[in-house]
């Protein structure tokens, strides 16, 4: 799984700190449902250097850019791009597909 | 769980790497070989049962007759059964079992293609196993991706899967010669497409009579002469 190949990685670089916690940013147009990747996670995690990490998901509505108002602004939702302000409808997203690791709390390994 | 004491102070880190970044190198990686090669490269995704393979074996046979060097790609858990209907077409099929993954990844594509000449193709096509949900978020390198979903599944497909319909280029309503059996509403079915992706193209059409199938093909030849004389 991607999330644990990139977060073993980054740990690696850095001298196989412990991971204690990976923060991701999820879209709603993403795709991806958290619930699934959460319960994915419990599974995928194990016997790897991120066995007893916890992932922090933010959960990142649709934005569109509204040719009408001129500016971003939330969707109405993923079933409706349109403006949740002025109800144009706009193809333009700029906010709601992300799919990404953003950041990682890490712990040094215990020197015995 | 961890000791958070002074020895040991946790670390925040910044991080911003895509997951799916190694499918989108792949992906980048297959549109410029294509691109340098001069292959328009389609790919397809559906629900099952769509008609995604008897639209693709039309467009198959039709476009190696109107002069065309076409080839496809056919994705699928764990039968070989399209492919050897799609060969029925008389062109290069190769299929690519999935087993247990339900889409095709852009690697998988570049083992797919080992041992063909690029050179000789004008038009690939990737038929994705029929999944609405998964393909949306890999990126295979293709030109234009198409989204099909047939008259017979009911006119709010779009609104159950709005984040495939967003990521495909043109909705193909399918089976138009069932439209007035199964009492299709295409007024509706437009505007539930438009609300998840506005300005999104769409052609009717129907393989078993042909309906709409010719303005397809042109539309494909346009869209492979706009793509070699643009610069980008």
């Amino acid at each position: 799984m991607s999330i644990i190949d990139i977060a073993c990685e980054e740990s690696r670089t850095r001298g196989d700190a412990r991971v204690i916690a990976v923060h991701l940013k999820i879209g709603r147009m993403s795709g991806v449902v958290s619930e699934a990747l959460l319960s994915a996670f419990e599974l995928a995690r194990e016997d790897t250097l991120l066995a007893a990490a916890e992932l922090k998901i933010e959960d990142m509505p649709v934005r569109v850019h509204c040719p009408q108002c001129g500016c971003e602004q939330l969707a109405d939702s993923i079933q409706c791009l349109c403006c949740s302000v002025c109800g144009t409808l706009s193809p333009e997203i700029t906010q709601g597909c992300e799919l990404e690791v953003v950041a990682m709390e890490l712990e040094p390994m215990e020197v015995v | 769980m961890s000791n958070h004491s002074a020895a040991n102070p946790t670390r925040l880190v910044q991080v911003r790497t895509k997951i799916l970044k190694q499918n989108d190198v792949a992906a980048r990686r297959l549109r410029q070989r294509f691109r340098d090669h001069n292959v328009f490269v389609v790919s397809l995704v559906s629900s099952p049962g769509s008609g995604k393979t008897m639209f693709l074996e039309q467009t198959l046979a039709s476009m190696r007759q109107r002069g065309h060097r076409v080839a496809a790609l056919v994705g699928d858990l764990a039968t070989e059964n399209d492919a050897a209907r799609l060969a029925r077409a008389e062109v290069p099929v190769r299929q690519i079992t999935t087993g247990t993954v339900c889409h095709l990844e852009a690697e998988m594509v570049e083992n797919a293609l080992d041992g063909w000449t690029l050179e000789e193709l004008d038009y690939l096509f990737i038929e994705n196993v029929g999944n609405l949900v998964c393909p949306a978020t890999y990126d295979l390198g293709e030109s234009l991706r198409l989204v099909l979903f047939s008259t017979t599944e009911g006119e709010d497909k779009p609104l159950k899967y709005p984040t495939i319909f967003n990521t495909a280029d043109i909705a193909v309503i399918t089976k138009m010669d069932l439209a007035e059996v199964v009492e299709f509403d295409a007024v509706t079915a437009h505007k539930h497409i438009h609300a998840v992706r506005p300005g999104m193209d769409i052609l009717e059409v129907s393989a078993k009579s042909g309906t709409q199938m010719e303005r397809w093909f042109h539309r494909l030849e346009t869209q492979r002469n706009a793509s070699m004389t643009d610069p980008t």
